[in-house]
Protein backbone atom coordinates (compact mmCIF):
# COMPACT_ATOMS: atom_id res chain seq x y z
CA UNK A 1 0.00 0.00 0.00
CA UNK A 2 1.32 3.45 -0.87
CA UNK A 3 2.01 5.87 1.95
CA UNK A 4 -1.23 7.75 2.67
CA UNK A 5 0.72 10.99 2.97
CA UNK A 6 1.72 10.70 -0.69
CA UNK A 7 -1.89 11.03 -1.84
CA UNK A 8 -3.10 14.30 -3.27
CA UNK A 9 -6.30 15.77 -1.81
CA UNK A 10 -8.20 14.61 -4.90
CA UNK A 11 -6.87 11.05 -4.45
CA UNK A 12 -7.48 11.04 -0.69
CA UNK A 13 -11.08 12.18 -1.17
CA UNK A 14 -11.62 9.29 -3.60
CA UNK A 15 -9.96 6.81 -1.22
CA UNK A 16 -12.10 7.98 1.70
CA UNK A 17 -15.28 7.77 -0.39
CA UNK A 18 -14.35 4.23 -1.51
CA UNK A 19 -13.58 3.29 2.14
CA UNK A 20 -10.03 2.22 1.20
CA UNK A 21 -8.95 3.82 4.49
CA UNK A 22 -10.58 5.92 7.19
CA UNK A 23 -10.15 9.62 7.96
CA UNK A 24 -8.49 8.56 11.21
CA UNK A 25 -5.98 6.39 9.27
CA UNK A 26 -5.16 9.37 7.10
CA UNK A 27 -4.77 11.78 10.03
CA UNK A 28 -2.65 9.28 11.98
CA UNK A 29 -0.37 8.88 8.97
CA UNK A 30 0.17 12.65 8.89
CA UNK A 31 0.65 12.91 12.67
CA UNK A 32 3.35 10.22 12.48
CA UNK A 33 5.05 11.99 9.56
CA UNK A 34 4.94 15.32 11.45
CA UNK A 35 6.62 13.77 14.46
CA UNK A 36 9.51 12.56 12.31
CA UNK A 37 9.88 15.92 10.58
CA UNK A 38 10.36 18.20 13.59
CA UNK A 39 13.85 19.07 12.30
CA UNK A 40 12.08 21.20 9.67
CA UNK A 41 10.46 23.40 12.35
CA UNK A 42 7.42 23.73 10.06
CA UNK A 43 4.82 23.46 12.82
CA UNK A 44 5.00 25.88 15.75
CA UNK A 45 2.13 24.06 17.45
CA UNK A 46 0.91 20.51 16.79
CA UNK A 47 -2.69 19.73 17.72
CA UNK A 48 -2.81 15.90 17.52
CA UNK A 49 -5.72 15.42 19.93
CA UNK A 50 -7.90 17.90 18.11
CA UNK A 51 -6.86 16.36 14.78
CA UNK A 52 -7.86 12.86 15.88
CA UNK A 53 -11.18 14.08 17.30
CA UNK A 54 -11.94 15.93 14.05
CA UNK A 55 -10.95 12.85 11.99
CA UNK A 56 -13.26 10.63 14.04
CA UNK A 57 -16.10 13.08 13.45
CA UNK A 58 -15.26 12.96 9.72
CA UNK A 59 -15.48 9.16 9.76
CA UNK A 60 -18.94 9.50 11.33
CA UNK A 61 -20.10 11.85 8.57
CA UNK A 62 -18.53 9.65 5.87
CA UNK A 63 -20.44 6.66 7.27
CA UNK A 64 -23.75 8.50 7.39
CA UNK A 65 -23.37 9.96 3.90
CA UNK A 66 -23.00 13.56 5.10
CA UNK A 67 -19.42 14.09 3.92
CA UNK A 68 -18.35 17.65 3.15
CA UNK A 69 -16.19 18.79 0.23
CA UNK A 70 -12.98 18.36 2.26
CA UNK A 71 -14.14 15.60 4.58
CA UNK A 72 -11.23 14.07 6.48
CA UNK A 73 -8.46 16.05 4.73
CA UNK A 74 -5.66 16.98 7.19
CA UNK A 75 -4.46 20.58 6.80
CA UNK A 76 -1.85 22.81 8.37
CA UNK A 77 -2.90 26.34 9.31
CA UNK A 78 -0.58 29.33 9.10
CA UNK A 79 -0.19 30.86 12.56
CA UNK A 80 -1.71 34.11 11.23
CA UNK A 81 -5.21 32.57 11.24
CA UNK A 82 -7.11 32.84 14.52
CA UNK A 83 -8.23 29.39 15.63
CA UNK A 84 -10.69 29.14 18.50
CA UNK A 85 -9.11 27.65 21.62
CA UNK A 86 -5.77 27.12 19.85
CA UNK A 87 -2.79 29.44 20.41
CA UNK A 88 -2.33 31.99 17.63
CA UNK A 89 0.72 34.27 17.68
CA UNK A 90 1.56 35.34 14.10
CA UNK A 91 4.95 33.91 15.19
CA UNK A 92 5.53 37.03 17.29
CA UNK A 93 6.67 37.25 20.91
CA UNK A 94 4.13 40.04 21.45
CA UNK A 95 1.22 37.61 21.05
CA UNK A 96 2.65 35.18 23.60
CA UNK A 97 -0.03 32.84 24.87
CA UNK A 98 -2.87 34.43 22.87
CA UNK A 99 -5.74 31.96 22.57
CA UNK A 100 -8.54 33.37 20.40
CA UNK A 101 -12.15 32.95 21.48
CA UNK A 102 -13.22 33.03 17.84
CA UNK A 103 -12.41 31.31 14.54
CA UNK A 104 -11.30 33.07 11.35
CA UNK A 105 -13.88 32.91 8.55
CA UNK A 106 -11.55 31.00 6.22
CA UNK A 107 -10.73 28.27 8.74
CA UNK A 108 -14.39 28.10 9.83
CA UNK A 109 -15.26 27.45 6.15
CA UNK A 110 -12.67 24.65 6.01
CA UNK A 111 -13.96 22.94 9.18
CA UNK A 112 -17.55 23.29 7.94
CA UNK A 113 -16.49 21.33 4.84
CA UNK A 114 -14.98 18.57 7.00
CA UNK A 115 -11.24 19.40 6.97
CA UNK A 116 -9.03 18.32 9.90
CA UNK A 117 -6.54 20.64 11.64
CA UNK A 118 -3.05 19.20 12.21
CA UNK A 119 -1.60 22.31 13.86
CA UNK A 120 -0.29 25.83 13.38
CA UNK A 121 2.46 26.57 10.88
CA UNK A 122 5.60 28.65 11.15
CA UNK A 123 5.84 31.98 9.28
CA UNK A 124 7.75 35.23 9.38
CA UNK A 125 6.73 37.42 12.33
CA UNK A 126 3.46 39.14 11.35
CA UNK A 127 4.16 37.79 7.83
CA UNK A 128 6.98 40.32 7.43
CA UNK A 129 9.76 38.53 5.61
CA UNK A 130 10.66 36.45 2.57
CA UNK A 131 12.60 33.62 4.24
CA UNK A 132 10.74 32.63 7.43
CA UNK A 133 13.81 33.80 9.35
CA UNK A 134 12.01 36.55 11.30
CA UNK A 135 9.79 34.04 13.18
CA UNK A 136 9.99 34.21 16.98
CA UNK A 137 10.04 30.39 16.87
CA UNK A 138 13.17 30.28 14.73
CA UNK A 139 13.61 29.63 11.02
CA UNK A 140 11.75 26.91 9.18
CA UNK A 141 13.96 24.63 7.05
CA UNK A 142 13.29 23.90 3.38
CA UNK A 143 12.79 20.15 2.76
CA UNK A 144 14.84 20.66 -0.42
CA UNK A 145 18.65 20.70 -0.33
CA UNK A 146 21.19 21.34 -3.05
CA UNK A 147 22.70 18.22 -4.63
CA UNK A 148 25.55 16.84 -2.48
CA UNK A 149 25.18 19.66 0.03
CA UNK A 150 23.65 19.47 3.53
CA UNK A 151 23.45 23.25 4.03
CA UNK A 152 19.98 24.16 5.32
CA UNK A 153 18.03 26.40 2.95
CA UNK A 154 15.12 28.77 3.61
CA UNK A 155 11.66 27.70 2.40
CA UNK A 156 10.87 31.32 1.46
CA UNK A 157 8.37 33.45 3.30
CA UNK A 158 6.39 34.58 4.85
CA UNK A 159 4.34 31.34 4.51
CA UNK A 160 7.50 29.23 4.85
CA UNK A 161 5.99 26.70 7.27
CA UNK A 162 2.98 26.21 5.00
CA UNK A 163 5.14 25.58 1.93
CA UNK A 164 7.65 23.35 3.77
CA UNK A 165 4.89 21.23 5.36
CA UNK A 166 3.18 20.66 2.01
CA UNK A 167 6.44 19.85 0.19
CA UNK A 168 7.56 17.47 2.98
CA UNK A 169 4.20 15.63 2.89
CA UNK A 170 3.46 16.43 6.54
CA UNK A 171 0.21 18.22 5.62
CA UNK A 172 -2.08 17.42 2.69
CA UNK A 173 -2.21 21.16 2.02
CA UNK A 174 -2.02 24.38 4.02
CA UNK A 175 -3.54 27.80 4.39
CA UNK A 176 -1.28 30.76 3.77
CA UNK A 177 -1.49 34.53 3.29
CA UNK A 178 0.09 36.80 0.69
CA UNK A 179 0.77 40.53 1.12
CA UNK A 180 3.67 40.94 -1.33
CA UNK A 181 4.41 37.38 -2.46
CA UNK A 182 4.14 35.39 0.78
CA UNK A 183 2.22 32.51 -0.84
CA UNK A 184 3.80 32.42 -4.32
CA UNK A 185 7.48 32.90 -3.39
CA UNK A 186 7.63 30.06 -0.78
CA UNK A 187 5.59 27.83 -3.12
CA UNK A 188 8.18 28.45 -5.87
CA UNK A 189 11.08 27.73 -3.50
CA UNK A 190 9.60 24.40 -2.31
CA UNK A 191 8.14 22.94 -5.52
CA UNK A 192 4.53 23.48 -4.43
CA UNK A 193 1.53 25.28 -5.92
CA UNK A 194 0.53 28.58 -4.29
CA UNK A 195 -2.38 30.79 -5.24
CA UNK A 196 -3.02 34.35 -4.11
CA UNK A 197 -6.66 35.07 -4.93
CA UNK A 198 -8.11 38.37 -6.10
CA UNK A 199 -8.33 40.89 -3.25
CA UNK A 200 -11.75 40.35 -1.66
CA UNK A 201 -12.19 36.69 -2.73
CA UNK A 202 -11.34 35.26 0.73
CA UNK A 203 -12.46 36.92 3.93
CA UNK A 204 -9.74 38.59 5.99
CA UNK A 205 -11.85 38.34 9.15
CA UNK A 206 -9.95 36.65 11.97
CA UNK A 207 -6.59 36.75 10.16
CA UNK A 208 -3.91 38.79 11.94
CA UNK A 209 -3.63 41.97 9.84
CA UNK A 210 -0.34 43.12 8.27
CA UNK A 211 -1.27 45.52 5.44
CA UNK A 212 -5.03 45.50 5.04
CA UNK A 213 -5.24 46.75 1.45
CA UNK A 214 -2.81 44.04 0.27
CA UNK A 215 -3.41 40.97 2.51
CA UNK A 216 -5.18 37.97 0.96
CA UNK A 217 -5.62 34.41 2.19
CA UNK A 218 -4.95 31.52 -0.18
CA UNK A 219 -3.92 27.86 -0.41
CA UNK A 220 -0.56 26.12 -0.81
CA UNK A 221 -0.98 22.59 -2.18
CA UNK A 222 0.94 19.90 -4.03
CA UNK A 223 -1.06 20.10 -7.23
CA UNK A 224 -3.05 22.69 -9.13
CA UNK A 225 -6.18 20.58 -8.71
CA UNK A 226 -5.70 20.44 -4.92
CA UNK A 227 -5.28 24.22 -4.81
CA UNK A 228 -8.53 24.55 -6.80
CA UNK A 229 -10.36 22.22 -4.38
CA UNK A 230 -9.05 24.13 -1.37
CA UNK A 231 -9.86 27.60 -2.70
CA UNK A 232 -13.41 26.43 -3.36
CA UNK A 233 -13.80 25.97 0.39
CA UNK A 234 -11.69 28.92 1.62
CA UNK A 235 -13.43 31.54 -0.55
CA UNK A 236 -16.77 32.97 0.51
CA UNK A 237 -18.80 36.14 0.76
CA UNK A 238 -18.46 37.36 4.34
CA UNK A 239 -20.52 40.16 5.88
CA UNK A 240 -17.86 40.43 8.62
CA UNK A 241 -15.26 41.72 6.11
CA UNK A 242 -16.40 44.87 4.29
CA UNK A 243 -13.83 44.22 1.53
CA UNK A 244 -15.18 40.71 0.88
CA UNK A 245 -16.60 40.88 -2.64
CA UNK A 246 -20.23 39.93 -3.23
CA UNK A 247 -19.75 37.32 -5.91
CA UNK A 248 -20.61 33.63 -5.90
CA UNK A 249 -17.71 31.16 -5.60
CA UNK A 250 -17.42 29.22 -8.88
CA UNK A 251 -16.58 25.53 -9.28
CA UNK A 252 -12.81 25.96 -9.74
CA UNK A 253 -12.20 22.28 -10.46
CA UNK A 254 -14.65 22.41 -13.37
CA UNK A 255 -13.07 25.65 -14.65
CA UNK A 256 -9.63 24.05 -14.39
CA UNK A 257 -10.69 21.17 -16.64
CA UNK A 258 -11.42 23.44 -19.62
CA UNK A 259 -9.05 23.92 -22.57
CA UNK A 260 -6.59 26.80 -22.82
CA UNK A 261 -6.92 26.83 -26.61
CA UNK A 262 -7.18 30.39 -27.89
CA UNK A 263 -6.29 32.04 -24.58
CA UNK A 264 -4.01 35.05 -24.95
CA UNK A 265 -0.95 35.05 -22.66
CA UNK A 266 0.99 38.27 -22.19
CA UNK A 267 4.76 38.30 -21.68
CA UNK A 268 5.76 41.59 -20.01
CA UNK A 269 9.04 43.03 -21.30
CA UNK A 270 9.72 44.72 -17.95
CA UNK A 271 10.09 41.40 -16.10
CA UNK A 272 13.40 40.72 -17.84
CA UNK A 273 15.96 41.85 -15.27
CA UNK A 274 19.45 43.02 -16.25
CA UNK A 275 21.14 40.40 -14.10
CA UNK A 276 18.57 37.65 -14.49
CA UNK A 277 20.13 34.16 -14.15
CA UNK A 278 20.15 32.26 -17.45
CA UNK A 279 18.22 29.36 -15.91
CA UNK A 280 15.34 31.65 -14.90
CA UNK A 281 15.17 33.02 -18.45
CA UNK A 282 15.30 29.45 -19.84
CA UNK A 283 12.48 28.39 -17.50
CA UNK A 284 10.35 31.30 -18.65
CA UNK A 285 10.97 30.40 -22.31
CA UNK A 286 9.95 26.80 -21.58
CA UNK A 287 6.72 28.03 -19.99
CA UNK A 288 5.87 30.07 -23.08
CA UNK A 289 6.51 27.04 -25.29
CA UNK A 290 4.34 24.75 -23.12
CA UNK A 291 1.40 27.14 -23.21
CA UNK A 292 1.82 27.72 -26.96
CA UNK A 293 1.89 23.94 -27.54
CA UNK A 294 -1.40 23.68 -25.64
CA UNK A 295 -2.98 26.15 -28.04
CA UNK A 296 -2.57 29.47 -26.21
CA UNK A 297 -1.42 32.55 -28.07
CA UNK A 298 1.72 34.22 -26.68
CA UNK A 299 1.90 38.02 -27.06
CA UNK A 300 4.43 40.61 -25.93
CA UNK A 301 3.05 43.25 -23.60
CA UNK A 302 4.37 46.20 -21.62
CA UNK A 303 3.74 46.99 -17.95
CA UNK A 304 5.83 50.18 -17.78
CA UNK A 305 5.50 50.90 -14.05
CA UNK A 306 6.64 47.43 -12.90
CA UNK A 307 9.96 48.61 -11.46
CA UNK A 308 8.23 51.07 -9.15
CA UNK A 309 5.95 48.47 -7.56
CA UNK A 310 8.45 47.25 -4.97
CA UNK A 311 9.54 50.68 -3.68
CA UNK A 312 5.88 51.82 -3.57
CA UNK A 313 5.02 48.63 -1.69
CA UNK A 314 7.69 49.43 0.91
CA UNK A 315 5.84 52.66 1.65
CA UNK A 316 2.26 51.38 1.55
CA UNK A 317 2.80 48.09 3.45
CA UNK A 318 4.82 49.52 6.37
CA UNK A 319 2.40 52.47 6.65
CA UNK A 320 -0.57 50.13 6.99
CA UNK A 321 1.42 47.82 9.28
CA UNK A 322 2.36 50.65 11.64
CA UNK A 323 -1.32 51.42 11.99
CA UNK A 324 -2.49 47.78 12.31
CA UNK A 325 0.19 46.92 14.86
CA UNK A 326 -0.73 49.84 17.11
CA UNK A 327 -3.16 47.47 18.83
CA UNK A 328 -0.32 45.49 20.47
CA UNK A 329 0.20 47.54 23.58
CA UNK A 330 0.25 45.02 26.43
CA UNK A 331 -3.29 45.86 27.54
CA UNK A 332 -5.76 43.53 25.84
CA UNK A 333 -3.74 40.45 24.91
CA UNK A 334 -0.28 38.96 24.69
CA UNK A 335 2.92 40.17 26.25
CA UNK A 336 3.13 42.93 28.86
CA UNK A 337 6.41 44.35 30.18
CA UNK A 338 5.82 46.49 33.30
CA UNK A 339 6.81 50.17 33.16
CA UNK A 340 6.92 53.28 35.35
CA UNK A 341 3.77 54.66 33.74
CA UNK A 342 1.44 53.65 30.93
CA UNK A 343 3.60 55.07 28.12
CA UNK A 344 6.70 53.38 29.54
CA UNK A 345 4.74 50.12 29.70
CA UNK A 346 3.67 50.49 26.03
CA UNK A 347 7.21 51.30 24.90
CA UNK A 348 8.89 48.49 26.82
CA UNK A 349 6.27 45.95 25.77
CA UNK A 350 6.58 46.82 22.08
CA UNK A 351 10.40 46.95 22.21
CA UNK A 352 10.54 43.47 23.78
CA UNK A 353 7.64 42.00 21.82
CA UNK A 354 8.45 43.03 18.25
CA UNK A 355 11.46 41.57 16.43
CA UNK A 356 13.96 43.61 14.40
CA UNK A 357 12.20 43.45 11.02
CA UNK A 358 8.81 44.33 12.52
CA UNK A 359 10.32 47.30 14.39
CA UNK A 360 12.02 48.45 11.21
CA UNK A 361 8.75 48.39 9.29
CA UNK A 362 6.74 50.03 12.05
CA UNK A 363 9.33 52.83 12.19
CA UNK A 364 9.34 53.29 8.40
CA UNK A 365 5.54 53.30 8.41
CA UNK A 366 5.34 55.78 11.25
CA UNK A 367 7.87 58.03 9.53
CA UNK A 368 6.15 58.09 6.12
CA UNK A 369 2.79 58.84 7.74
CA UNK A 370 4.16 61.52 10.08
CA UNK A 371 3.35 65.21 9.70
CA UNK A 372 5.08 66.79 6.70
CA UNK A 373 5.98 63.53 4.96
CA UNK A 374 2.58 62.07 4.15
CA UNK A 375 2.29 63.69 0.68
CA UNK A 376 5.88 62.96 -0.31
CA UNK A 377 5.69 59.29 0.56
CA UNK A 378 2.29 57.71 1.19
CA UNK A 379 0.20 59.81 -1.20
CA UNK A 380 2.84 59.49 -3.89
CA UNK A 381 3.00 55.70 -3.43
CA UNK A 382 -0.78 55.41 -3.70
CA UNK A 383 -0.69 57.39 -6.96
CA UNK A 384 2.03 55.08 -8.30
CA UNK A 385 -0.20 52.19 -7.29
CA UNK A 386 -2.98 53.58 -9.49
CA UNK A 387 -0.52 53.59 -12.41
CA UNK A 388 0.58 50.00 -11.72
CA UNK A 389 -3.03 48.83 -11.75
CA UNK A 390 -3.69 50.83 -14.93
CA UNK A 391 -0.81 49.03 -16.71
CA UNK A 392 -2.58 45.72 -16.09
CA UNK A 393 -5.99 47.11 -17.10
CA UNK A 394 -4.58 48.26 -20.44
CA UNK A 395 -3.16 44.77 -21.09
CA UNK A 396 -6.42 43.04 -20.14
CA UNK A 397 -8.48 45.51 -22.19
CA UNK A 398 -6.34 44.56 -25.20
CA UNK A 399 -7.56 40.98 -24.83
CA UNK A 400 -4.84 39.41 -22.69
CA UNK A 401 -6.32 36.66 -20.49
CA UNK A 402 -3.32 36.05 -18.23
CA UNK A 403 0.33 37.03 -17.87
CA UNK A 404 3.28 34.65 -17.55
CA UNK A 405 6.39 35.62 -15.53
CA UNK A 406 9.05 33.93 -13.40
CA UNK A 407 7.90 33.57 -9.76
CA UNK A 408 11.22 34.40 -8.10
CA UNK A 409 14.61 35.77 -9.22
CA UNK A 410 16.40 32.63 -7.90
CA UNK A 411 15.94 29.24 -6.21
CA UNK A 412 16.02 28.84 -2.40
CA UNK A 413 19.00 30.44 -0.63
CA UNK A 414 20.81 29.44 2.56
CA UNK A 415 19.55 30.20 6.06
CA UNK A 416 21.48 33.26 7.24
CA UNK A 417 22.71 34.09 3.75
CA UNK A 418 20.62 37.24 3.27
CA UNK A 419 19.49 38.02 6.81
CA UNK A 420 21.46 40.60 8.73
CA UNK A 421 22.63 42.43 5.64
CA UNK A 422 20.98 45.29 3.79
CA UNK A 423 17.17 44.84 4.27
CA UNK A 424 16.61 45.89 0.64
CA UNK A 425 18.49 42.75 -0.54
CA UNK A 426 15.83 40.58 1.07
CA UNK A 427 12.99 42.77 -0.23
CA UNK A 428 14.13 42.14 -3.84
CA UNK A 429 12.93 38.52 -3.52
CA UNK A 430 9.41 39.76 -4.13
CA UNK A 431 10.23 41.68 -7.30
CA UNK A 432 8.01 39.50 -9.55
CA UNK A 433 5.16 38.94 -7.10
CA UNK A 434 4.50 42.32 -5.48
CA UNK A 435 2.87 44.02 -8.48
CA UNK A 436 0.00 41.54 -8.18
CA UNK A 437 -0.81 42.65 -4.62
CA UNK A 438 -0.50 46.32 -5.57
CA UNK A 439 -3.11 45.76 -8.30
CA UNK A 440 -5.32 43.37 -6.26
CA UNK A 441 -5.07 40.64 -8.92
CA UNK A 442 -4.91 36.85 -8.58
CA UNK A 443 -1.57 35.10 -9.10
CA UNK A 444 -0.44 31.49 -9.00
CA UNK A 445 3.01 29.92 -8.72
CA UNK A 446 3.43 26.48 -10.27
CA UNK A 447 6.48 24.17 -10.05
CA UNK A 448 8.12 24.31 -13.47
CA UNK A 449 11.59 22.84 -13.25
CA UNK A 450 14.88 22.81 -11.34
CA UNK A 451 18.03 24.88 -11.18
CA UNK A 452 21.51 23.42 -11.76
CA UNK A 453 21.81 22.33 -8.13
CA UNK A 454 18.51 20.44 -8.24
CA UNK A 455 16.33 22.99 -6.44
CA UNK A 456 12.76 23.60 -7.61
CA UNK A 457 11.81 26.74 -9.54
CA UNK A 458 8.35 28.16 -10.24
CA UNK A 459 6.58 30.18 -12.89
CA UNK A 460 3.91 32.73 -12.05
CA UNK A 461 0.66 33.35 -13.87
CA UNK A 462 -1.24 36.58 -13.20
CA UNK A 463 -4.96 36.71 -13.97
CA UNK A 464 -7.75 39.20 -14.51
CA UNK A 465 -9.73 40.13 -11.39
CA UNK A 466 -11.57 36.95 -10.29
CA UNK A 467 -9.79 34.97 -13.03
CA UNK A 468 -8.68 32.24 -10.58
CA UNK A 469 -10.31 29.58 -12.81
CA UNK A 470 -8.14 30.72 -15.76
CA UNK A 471 -5.03 30.43 -13.58
CA UNK A 472 -5.88 26.89 -12.51
CA UNK A 473 -6.51 25.93 -16.15
CA UNK A 474 -3.22 27.41 -17.38
CA UNK A 475 -1.33 26.25 -14.28
CA UNK A 476 -2.45 22.69 -14.98
CA UNK A 477 -0.85 22.83 -18.44
CA UNK A 478 2.48 23.95 -16.96
CA UNK A 479 2.27 21.39 -14.14
CA UNK A 480 1.70 18.53 -16.57
CA UNK A 481 4.42 19.67 -18.98
CA UNK A 482 6.90 20.03 -16.09
CA UNK A 483 6.18 16.51 -14.84
CA UNK A 484 3.86 16.98 -11.86
CA UNK A 485 4.50 17.56 -8.16
CA UNK A 486 8.24 17.27 -7.35
CA UNK A 487 9.08 15.41 -4.13
CA UNK A 488 12.20 16.08 -2.03
CA UNK A 489 14.25 13.21 -0.53
CA UNK A 490 13.06 12.73 3.05
CA UNK A 491 16.48 13.31 4.72
CA UNK A 492 14.74 14.35 7.96
CA UNK A 493 13.01 11.01 8.63
CA UNK B 1 15.47 62.69 2.35
CA UNK B 2 17.44 60.99 5.08
CA UNK B 3 16.93 60.65 8.81
CA UNK B 4 19.34 61.41 11.66
CA UNK B 5 19.53 59.61 15.00
CA UNK B 6 17.31 62.22 16.69
CA UNK B 7 14.60 61.66 14.06
CA UNK B 8 14.78 57.90 14.58
CA UNK B 9 14.27 58.44 18.30
CA UNK B 10 11.36 60.82 17.69
CA UNK B 11 9.70 58.34 15.33
CA UNK B 12 10.26 55.49 17.81
CA UNK B 13 8.53 57.62 20.45
CA UNK B 14 5.57 58.19 18.08
CA UNK B 15 5.46 54.42 17.47
CA UNK B 16 5.73 53.73 21.21
CA UNK B 17 8.81 51.55 20.88
CA UNK B 18 11.57 52.04 23.46
CA UNK B 19 14.90 52.44 21.68
CA UNK B 20 18.46 52.61 23.00
CA UNK B 21 21.07 54.98 21.53
CA UNK B 22 22.96 52.09 19.95
CA UNK B 23 19.82 50.64 18.43
CA UNK B 24 18.73 54.05 17.11
CA UNK B 25 22.13 54.39 15.45
CA UNK B 26 21.81 50.97 13.78
CA UNK B 27 18.21 51.66 12.72
CA UNK B 28 19.28 55.00 11.23
CA UNK B 29 21.51 53.21 8.72
CA UNK B 30 18.87 50.66 7.80
CA UNK B 31 16.03 53.17 7.52
CA UNK B 32 18.16 55.43 5.33
CA UNK B 33 19.00 52.53 3.06
CA UNK B 34 15.26 51.85 2.61
CA UNK B 35 14.39 55.55 2.20
CA UNK B 36 17.17 56.02 -0.35
CA UNK B 37 15.86 53.06 -2.32
CA UNK B 38 12.25 54.34 -2.38
CA UNK B 39 13.53 57.74 -3.62
CA UNK B 40 13.31 56.32 -7.17
CA UNK B 41 9.56 56.96 -7.03
CA UNK B 42 10.54 60.59 -7.60
CA UNK B 43 11.08 59.71 -11.30
CA UNK B 44 7.41 58.82 -11.80
CA UNK B 45 5.16 61.49 -13.24
CA UNK B 46 1.97 61.37 -11.17
CA UNK B 47 0.52 64.67 -12.44
CA UNK B 48 -3.27 64.32 -12.49
CA UNK B 49 -3.22 60.74 -11.14
CA UNK B 50 -5.71 59.93 -8.40
CA UNK B 51 -4.30 58.06 -5.39
CA UNK B 52 -5.67 54.55 -5.01
CA UNK B 53 -8.27 54.20 -2.30
CA UNK B 54 -9.68 50.74 -3.09
CA UNK B 55 -7.92 48.08 -5.13
CA UNK B 56 -11.16 46.37 -6.20
CA UNK B 57 -13.75 48.66 -7.66
CA UNK B 58 -16.80 47.97 -5.50
CA UNK B 59 -19.13 50.13 -3.47
CA UNK B 60 -18.48 50.13 0.28
CA UNK B 61 -20.76 47.65 2.01
CA UNK B 62 -23.15 49.07 4.56
CA UNK B 63 -25.15 47.37 7.24
CA UNK B 64 -28.14 48.29 9.35
CA UNK B 65 -27.05 50.55 12.22
CA UNK B 66 -28.06 48.25 15.02
CA UNK B 67 -26.58 46.01 17.69
CA UNK B 68 -25.30 42.88 15.92
CA UNK B 69 -23.63 41.09 18.82
CA UNK B 70 -22.42 41.64 22.35
CA UNK B 71 -22.68 40.18 25.81
CA UNK B 72 -19.23 38.61 25.55
CA UNK B 73 -17.21 40.53 28.12
CA UNK B 74 -15.71 37.29 29.44
CA UNK B 75 -14.35 36.48 25.97
CA UNK B 76 -13.01 39.98 25.49
CA UNK B 77 -10.94 40.15 28.68
CA UNK B 78 -9.95 36.47 28.60
CA UNK B 79 -6.52 37.16 27.06
CA UNK B 80 -5.73 40.34 28.99
CA UNK B 81 -2.42 40.30 30.90
CA UNK B 82 -4.30 41.98 33.79
CA UNK B 83 -8.04 42.42 34.24
CA UNK B 84 -10.56 42.73 37.02
CA UNK B 85 -14.34 42.43 36.85
CA UNK B 86 -14.45 42.88 33.04
CA UNK B 87 -12.06 45.85 33.13
CA UNK B 88 -8.57 45.94 31.60
CA UNK B 89 -6.03 46.96 34.23
CA UNK B 90 -3.30 49.48 33.28
CA UNK B 91 -0.82 51.58 35.27
CA UNK B 92 -2.41 54.67 36.81
CA UNK B 93 -3.11 57.28 34.09
CA UNK B 94 -4.85 60.10 36.01
CA UNK B 95 -3.51 61.46 39.31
Amino acid sequence: MTDLTDLTIAEALDGLAAKDFSALDLTDAYLAAMEKARALNAFVLETPEQARAMAKASDGRLASGEAGKLEGIPLGIKDLYCTEGVRTTACSHILDGFVPHYESTVTANLWADGAVMLGKLNCDEFAMGSSNETSYYGPCVNPWRRKNDDAPLVPGGSSGGSAAAVAARIAAAATATDTGGSIRQPAALTGTVGLKPTYGRCSRWGIVAFASSLDQAGPIARTVEDAAILLGSMASVDPKDTTSVDRPVPDYRAEMAQSVKGMKIGIPAEYTLDDMPAEIQALWDKGKAWLADAGAEIVDISLPHTRYALPAYYIVAPAEASSNLARYDGVRYGLRVPGDDITDMYEKTRAAGFGEEVQRRVLIGTYVLSAGYYDAYYLKAQKVRTLIKRDFEIAFDAGVDAILTPATPSAAFGIGEKAGGDPVEMYLNDIFTVTVNMAGLPGISVPSGFDASGLPLGLQLIGRPFGEGDLFRLGKVIEEAAGGSPKPDAWWR
Amino acid sequence: MSVDTETVKRVARLARIAITDDHAEKMKGELNSILEWVEQLGEVDVEGVEPMTAVVDVAMKKRHDGVADGGMADDIVANAPASDDHFFLVPKVVE
